[in-house]
């Protein structure tokens, strides 16, 4: 049977506030347990919660920039469950009137497609504690768990989209757009790693073509785009499987093991609306006037669509390369500040594609935490651009760099040896001297009528040539040459 | 409007709250009064008024983001009933 597979996300963005939402505690990362924690993120009797008003900037700007209606007038409601890192036994959220209403994200797909996503809304809540479920006991030896609430009462937009999407690469290709735009307006640090965007996804199954949705699943806090990607397949894969044995699919949530790509039902979700919402007493319904809504939308920066469109334009990038380096702000920024010094942007832009995130990847590194600046890959590209080194220098240039063996990339080039011989006299002896000591294959190249294989035979030729001029002889040079020397 | 046993005990479970067998009957007494008066309010004719969030007639204030808060662990955590490097320790919680 063929199926149809409907997905939606829902998307925790940590806001990059230094305080709290509720409170005038510091929100920093990595502090010690516990010192990040008020009264008021403690639920102290007594104690009464006061919003951050950059919060709500924040969240407009998001609204803004995902082409929302903005809630004039919100309210927030409590959310009742019971769990030691929520110390109030209620989540401060909203649900009536959430501040940003519907809105929309274009995606650009593979092979230039677009496709857009709906946004049902997006609302401002707090963050939990975190459970340490290390290896804690109390005196009778009873396991116990171990909570720090510096994390309690951090600024989240959740952010819920329509059903909109139908296979994996479309929820991933969304959730990077997310993360670009919400790293772009500065209102999040995107850093996943540390639970600064977290995912959930919704998926059901439904037989192809069919108007009826299926029952979904909830797949909790996915905090990589590759673990999306990994837990669609495997949820869809278990759907399908329930399914075409003529089982049913329980409404439930579930827990995705990215090491194991294994999942488990978390807790089936018959208690879901037994939440008991209610509006906060605590807090008066805010309002937001059309000035502060004006300054948002002043404030807003380069947003990656357009962004991407001026990277095309004034670089003259296709619209693959223009995508991905535009996307990301921080990528963006050591892009631009690359192609200030290396001024071939295609070169750059295969640069930052190629080595570049590869090395950050093999090492699990961000942009941000890249031992080289955009500049000294901007001054590498000058030097392969102009002939100096050969792409095999340029990598060997790009370690030293990277492994901060040296800073200056024309220091690394004289220091390693690395300057091409680009001077055609030089080079054509060499040739000469090769293709003579290699009679048999100048021959059979000779004798060759396929030009592919032909070209092919070529690089039996460089191996010698690279060999006699000690690495150092520019190979695109050389090339010109033999197919001159061995007549085409 | 009448309410259960059933709903009863399904509150109490929800609130955390042990209700003994007797009070129960007491509760559905108590709690079906309450809700009666919600159906006398719920028969009025609120067509054309906004839902109130608050009794107040008033907006909140928001707050500029500074921090003003310091660390007082050591105080908090003097009324705690346990803890460890920092952390509240609770039974152990199993998902």
């Amino acid at each position: 049977m063929q199926w149809d597979i409907v997905i939606g996300l829902e998307i925790h963005v940590q806001l990059a506030t230094k305080t709290k939402i509720f409170s005038g505690s510091s929100t920093a990362y990595g502090a010690e347990p516990n010192t990040q924690a008020s009264a008021v993120d403690l639920a102290m009797p007594g104690t009464l919660p006061v919003p951050n008003e950059q919060a709500f900037r924040y969240a407009v700007m998001f609204g803004l920039a995902v082409n929302a209606d903005i809630e004039r007038r919100s309210v927030f409601e409590r959310k009742n469950y019971f769990y030691p890192d929520l110390p109030k036994g209620y989540q401060t959220t909203q649900l009536e009137r959430p501040i940003v209403g519907p809105g929309y994200v274009d995606l650009d797909l593979a092979g230039g497609k677009t496709k857009r996503v709906r946004i049902h809304h997006a609302h401002l809540e707090e963050d939990a504690g975190k459970s340490l479920h290390d290896t804690f006991y109390d005196e009778l030896g009873h396991g116990m768990t171990g909570i720090d609430l510096n994390r309690a009462g951090t600024p989240l937009i959740e952010v819920v989209t329509e059903p909109d999407m139908t296979n994996a690469e479309e929820a991933v290709a969304f959730a990077k757009k997310l993360h670009g735009i919400v790293t772009s307006l500065g209102i999040c640090d995107g850093d996943m790693s540390q639970g600064s965007m977290r995912f959930d996804v919704n998926i059901s199954l439904k037989p192809k073509g069919s108007d009826t949705l299926g029952t979904r699943t909830e797949t909790k806090n996915l905090n990589s785009f590759r673990f999306m990607e990994q837990a669609i397949a495997h949820e869809v894969e278990r759907q399908m499987d329930i399914l075409e044995d003529g089982g049913t699919i329980v409404q439930e949530t579930r827990l995705y093991n990215g090491d194991r790509d294994e999942s488990r039902s978390m807790r089936t979700k018959e208690e879901a609306n037994d939440y008991r919402y209610f509006p906060c007493p605590d807090l008066l319904p805010v309002e937001i006037d059309e000035s502060f809504i004006e300054e948002a939308r002043n404030s807003l920066p380069e947003l990656p669509d357009a962004r991407k469109a001026r990277f095309m334009e004034h670089y003259g990038l296709n619209d693959y390369d223009a995508g991905l380096l535009a996307g990301d702000s921080k990528l963006a920024a050591f892009f631009e500040e690359a192609v200030s010094h290396g001024k071939d942007a295609k070169l750059t832009s295969n640069w930052i594609q190629g080595e570049f995130s590869a090395r950050l990847n093999a090492e699990e590194k961000s942009v941000a935490e890249s031992p080289i600046t955009g500049a000294q890959l901007g001054d590498l590209v000058v030097r392969i651009a102009d002939n100096t080194i050969s792409s095999a220098g340029a990598k060997k240039v790009f370690e030293a760099l990277w492994s901060g063996e040296n800073d200056n990339v024309d220091a690394i080039i004289d220091a390693k040896g690395l300057k091409q011989v680009s001077d055609t006299g030089a080079l054509e002896s060499m040739v000469d001297e090769v293709l003579a000591g290699m009679p048999d294959q100048v021959a059979q190249y000779q004798n060759e009528e396929d030009p592919k294989k032909r070209k092919k035979m070529l690089g039996g030729f460089m191996g010698p040539l690279m060999k006699a001029s000690k690495g150092q002889g520019n190979p695109k040079l050389f090339n010109e040459i033999l197919v001159k020397k061995l007549g085409g | 409007m009448t309410i259960s046993r059933k709903d009863i005990e399904k509150v109490a479970v929800l609130a955390r709250i042990r209700v003994d067998e007797e009070q129960v009957s007491a509760l559905e007494k108590d709690l079906g009064n309450i809700l009666d008066l919600v159906d006398q309010l719920a028969a009025a004719d609120t067509a054309n008024v906004e839902p109130l969030a608050h009794p107040l007639d008033a907006v909140q204030r928001l707050r500029a983001d500074e921090v003003t808060e310091s660390n007082q662990r050591e105080a908090f955590q003097a009324i705690a009933p346990a803890t460890e490097n920092g952390l509240y320790l609770v039974p152990r919680v199993i998902e």
